[in-house]
């Protein structure tokens, strides 16, 4: 885990300290201002009460402007970023019609599909001939066409499971599914790192939820052995069952999963295993298939596998793989499956097509390709952001690789004046992230060549000089020089 | 300690009064067991005229007082007064009072006990076992879900789904999404926060802003999400809802993550609103000061009602809650420009706080928004997890939506079409055997309920399924019973589902 020098956190503890108490003093300022002014609420009380949205208002709109950048076409690896300008100091921000082309290290688009594709997009633009943008309608009541059958079979193929299911989003996935599988009287063990969709999930199911230090499965067997020995709170009575929920690649740390560990431990203590693999599926693993073929474990040992198709297929969506009466279950009674809008044909076909180019099935090689090409260029970069001192999490061969930033300050100066330099990073602060762990988080896809990825190291180095965040030292320039010639022969 | 007889001031001697007591403690060992041994003479000298002083003291004390009862010896010399006695009794009661009680030590589980636990507990299967009605499978479609669509290779008439404005098909649509798709690719790659964010978006949001007549509007990548992530952002621990029983199950979902305190009326019954309205207001003392909601949806997704909006206005302005208006069914199919429930009862768009719809019905695209005045739509900017933490719509749906509504405003004669097809339909189905027609006559959505139930939710469900089954074998015609989830708390009773489009030739 990340450990934090400690004249840095005494400086980022310093800085909020400084916000929080101008915050305070300019909404002291707002509310004698607005004494004298009626109040228009005539009687309702106030969407926000009290200190709800002081961190939006205070701290949040001063460094509006480094997120949520529109941009205007494909987020390949070069986008055109939308350039945006403010009247009122940040309070709104408007958009110009000017755009500027900048590298994309945010976007995840893991395998380069997210542009148009010379395989994929044709038949895409055929399926929106046949089947249209939209069924209208939910897959149990007349939603399932040709194109959904065909997907489902695809993707469990794909993934190595007997069954799969398909629904329309990524995020409804895991908060539909929990509450079906696992009701009041149950206990779900999750990562304490785990995404806000899995904390929903888990939450609207009802079952009791205890959480497990981050990728520690000596601490998940000690949380288990606690738990099944006293059994239910308050009434003792023993769990009448236990889902373990990990993740295979942590979106905010870029780490892996000790996924063997942590299924041995839930075999011995016959709990059920739920992978989510929303960021490793097609982006690790030597043919693409995951953190089980990455790590070597047997598909049959995760009892239940989920992931997403928005960021190695280019497309949206989510799915659950399991074993044929599972799936079975899922489709009588899962709300999505029952409720939602099927899956849009043009995203289930661009999936198919995608997995196709992944598993070499449209005649070409493009796909081991892409696949080992992700590999490199994450190594790659990772190595050498390592070299030139920068803190980056992560292991290697995760194609996510968090910068930390610390300091709330550097957030808007490295976003800033990166993009002035034409290349669009992503940071991350709280809430996403605990308050003093402030970070820049890279995403680096297969259809990077090897000058952008210099080109990025390059800006990246500068900027970091400047902002400081050189948390380590550089290694010597001389030795660093002479590898990377290396390297790039 | 209990004393045989009194003993008087002549009898105190240490020696004398060993024969005085009846447990067999010789009051000489009782007095003498804190003092000092008796060789020690000089001090008992010492003792003597130190006591003298005290006893004299004490006599004085008698004199004034003369306390009854027995005396006590202490140190040889005789004490009027058994305070002191009594002083030591009340203090020995006391301590024993302060002791804790005893409590048999707490020894935490060995390793061996624990390792024998787990050996023992058997979880349940992750499933039940299968039922026969859980491998039932839905039919499947070889073309689009227009008007006509082929399953197994039949053309049947298509009344299962949600096209109610016919758009399905339409080559404005079609040409716009394959210009998009050409354009900016499938998927969108990323939240809306990180580069998901394409001028599409914005523009859709703006068209749709535009079109109702509201400030702004926030777009949602999938139509059951904006609910559920809706409400837990305007809504928190503490706050009150008010929300009709019939609710579709997202909207559950919704109102249960919340965590705020949920309050069901009879379904669309406005008296038992007004009750309920009428008893939290009086119960709750700080009720200005909490968040109040009214929660409806304009067509109901479980039973084809129409909420009336003109009564719910008005409790919503007598009893101060907001209202949160779910138009999922009825954009674009009621009121005569398409604008929802409140263009169809004639009521400004602005005394509604927040609508939220999933466009995968008449608009034939997919995802939802959520409009309302500025403040409602920025806070769910950051505070709705299903925006924040969710990848952002793809593109070419966002620019489906676009095509949608510009084709809905210059063709308003599509309205007119739906609403005679409706009326059309609902004369045909008036008097069926068996069956009868739960919804309202406006409503594109007609349900068809048994008459008479079998008793049980299953077999109605069941029997309602095999008249499915039978119109799609014999008749060539595609209805579906509504389905329901185990997780449903809804318990309208089942019926056939039959959608309305306008683009009807044969009525039979």
């Amino acid at each position: 885990m990340v450990t934090i020098p400690y004249l840095t956190a005494i400086t980022t503890y310093f800085s909020y300290g400084i916000y929080f108490s101008l915050g305070q003093l300019r909404d002291l300022f707002r509310k004698i201002i607005d004494w004298r002014k009626p109040d228009d609420l005539q009687g309702y009380a106030p969407i926000c009460l009290g200190l709800e949205d002081f961190y939006v208002r205070r701290l949040y709109l001063r460094i509006q402007d480094c997120f949520g950048r529109p941009i205007a076409g494909a987020p390949d690896a070069w986008f055109d970023v939308v350039e945006r300008y403010t009247t009122d100091n940040f309070k709104t921000i408007k958009r110009t019609s000017k755009t500027t082309r900048c590298l994309n290290l945010g976007s995840y688009n893991y395998l380069g599909f997210a542009a148009s594709d010379e395989y994929c997009t044709p038949r895409v633009i055929d399926s929106l001939k046949r089947f249209s943008a939209s069924t209208c309608s939910a897959r149990a009541a007349g939603g399932t066409t040709r194109l959904h059958t065909e997907l489902e079979e695809s993707v469990a193929k794909f993934v190595g499971k007997p069954a799969a299911i398909v629904f329309g989003m990524g995020y409804v996935t895991n908060s539909a599914i929990l509450p079906v599988l696992i009701g009041k009287g149950g206990l779900i063990i999750s990562d304490s790192l785990n995404h806000n969709s899995i904390v929903n999930g888990a939450r609207g199911s009802g079952a009791t939820i205890r959480v497990f230090l981050h990728n520690t499965p000596s601490h998940l067997e000690e949380v288990l052995r606690e738990q099944i020995a006293e059994g239910q709170p308050r009434t003792h009575r023993p769990w009448k069952k236990i889902i373990v929920v990990v993740e295979g690649i942590y979106s905010m740390e870029g780490d892996i999963c000790k996924l063997p560990e942590i299924i041995a431990v839930c075999k011995k203590y016959k709990a059920f295993a739920y992978l989510d693999e929303a960021h490793s599926i097609g982006a690790v693993g030597k043919t693409g298939r995951g953190v089980c073929e990455l790590l070597g474990v047997d598909t049959a040992d995760v009892d239940i596998m989920m992931g997403t198709f928005t960021k190695s297929f280019g497309s949206c969506g989510g799915y659950i793989a399991g074993s044929k009466e599972l799936i079975q279950y899922l489709k009588y009674t899962c709300p999505t499956h029952l409720y939602a809008t099927a899956v849009s044909p043009p995203c289930a076909q661009q999936i198919i097509s995608a997995i196709k180019v992944i598993l070499g099935e449209d005649g070409s090689s493009r796909g081991a390709q892409k696949v080992a090409r992700i590999r490199e260029n994450s190594n790659f970069f990772r190595s050498e952001l390592q070299k030139m001192g920068f803190e980056v999490l992560g292991d290697y061969d995760s194609p996510v690789m968090p910068i930390m930033l610390y300091n709330p300050a550097k957030i808007p100066a490295f976003s800033r004046e990166c993009l002035k330099q034409n290349v669009a990073v992503v940071t991350v602060a709280f809430p996403a992230t605990p308050l003093l762990l402030a970070r820049a988080r890279i995403c680096i896809s297969a259809s990077h060549t090897k000058e952008d990825l210099i080109k990025g190291l390059e800006v990246i180095s500068d900027i970091g000089d400047l902002v400081g965040i050189k948390y380590f030292q550089a290694e010597p320039k001389k030795r660093q020089q002479e590898e990377g010639r290396v390297k790039l022969n | 300690m209990d004393f045989g007889h009194t003993c008087n001031r002549d009898d105190v001697n240490p020696l004398n009064c060993n024969q005085l007591t009846r447990d067999g403690e010789s009051i000489s060992e009782i007095i003498s067991a804190g003092s000092v041994p008796r060789k020690a003479n000089s001090w008992i000298t010492m003792d003597f005229s130190v006591m003298s002083i005290l006893s004299n003291g004490l006599d004085w004390f008698k004199v004034e007082y003369d306390p009854p009862l027995a005396r006590a010896v202490v140190f040889g010399v005789p004490i009027g007064g058994h305070l002191v006695v009594e002083a030591l009794l009340v203090i020995a009661i006391l301590f024993l009072l302060l002791q804790k009680s005893y409590k048999p030590p707490k020894r935490p589980l060995t390793e061996k006990e624990i390792d024998m636990l787990c050996e023992e507990w058997v979880p349940e299967s992750l499933i039940p076992p299968l039922t026969e009605e859980m491998k039932y499978e839905s039919p499947v479609l070889d073309s689009a879900a227009g008007p006509h669509t082929v399953i197994d290779g039949r053309e049947v008439v298509n009344f299962a789904s949600t096209n109610y404005l016919g758009l399905i098909g339409n080559e404005k649509l079609h040409e716009s999404c394959t210009a998009a798709v050409e354009k900016y690719g499938v998927g969108s790659c990323g939240p809306r926060g990180f580069y998901g964010t394409i001028d599409v978006h914005l523009d859709c949001e703006e068209r749709i802003a535009k079109f109702l007549g509201t400030p702004d509007s926030i777009l949602y990548s999938f139509g059951i999400s904006t609910m559920f992530s809706a409400i837990p952002a305007l809504c928190k621990k503490g706050d009150i809802i008010v929300a009709d029983e019939g609710v579709h199950w997202a909207i559950q979902n919704g109102l249960h993550l919340s965590r705020s305190t949920i309050v069901y009326f009879k379904h669309n019954d406005m008296e038992s609103l007004g009750n309920t309205l009428e008893k939290i207001t009086r119960e709750n003392k700080r009720v200005t000061k909490v968040r109040r909601y009214i929660v409806v949806e304009a067509i109901y997704q479980n039973s084809g009602q129409l909420a009336p909006l003109d009564v719910i206005v008005k409790l919503k302005e007598k009893y101060r809650f907001r209202v949160l208006l779910d138009e999922t069914n009825s954009i674009g199919v009621l009121g005569d420009c398409g604008r929802g429930l409140s263009e169809h009862y004639r009521i400004p768009v602005e005394k509604i706080d927040v609508i939220t719809a999933a466009m995968g019905s008449a608009l034939a695209t997919d995802g939802g928004f959520c409009t309302g005045s500025v403040k409602v739509v920025d806070h769910q900017r950051l505070g709705s997890s299903g925006y924040v933490f969710s990848a952002s719509l793809p593109p070419y749906l966002a620019s489906a939506a676009i095509t949608a509504f510009d084709i809905l405003e210059e063709n308003p004669h599509l309205i007119t079409k739906l609403k005679r097809n409706i009326t059309l339909l609902l004369e045909g189905l008036s008097d069926l055997p068996g069956l009868s027609i739960a919804s309202n006559p406006q409503s594109p959505l007609v349900f068809l309920k048994l008459k008479r139930t079998t008793g049980s939710f299953q077999n109605d469900l069941q029997l309602l399924e095999d008249i499915a089954d039978l119109m799609l074998k014999e008749d060539s015609v595609f209805v579906v019973a509504s389905k329901r989830s185990t997780l449903d708390k809804c318990r309208l009773p089942v019926g056939i589902r039959i959608t309305i489009n306008r683009c009807r030739k044969s009525m039979s």
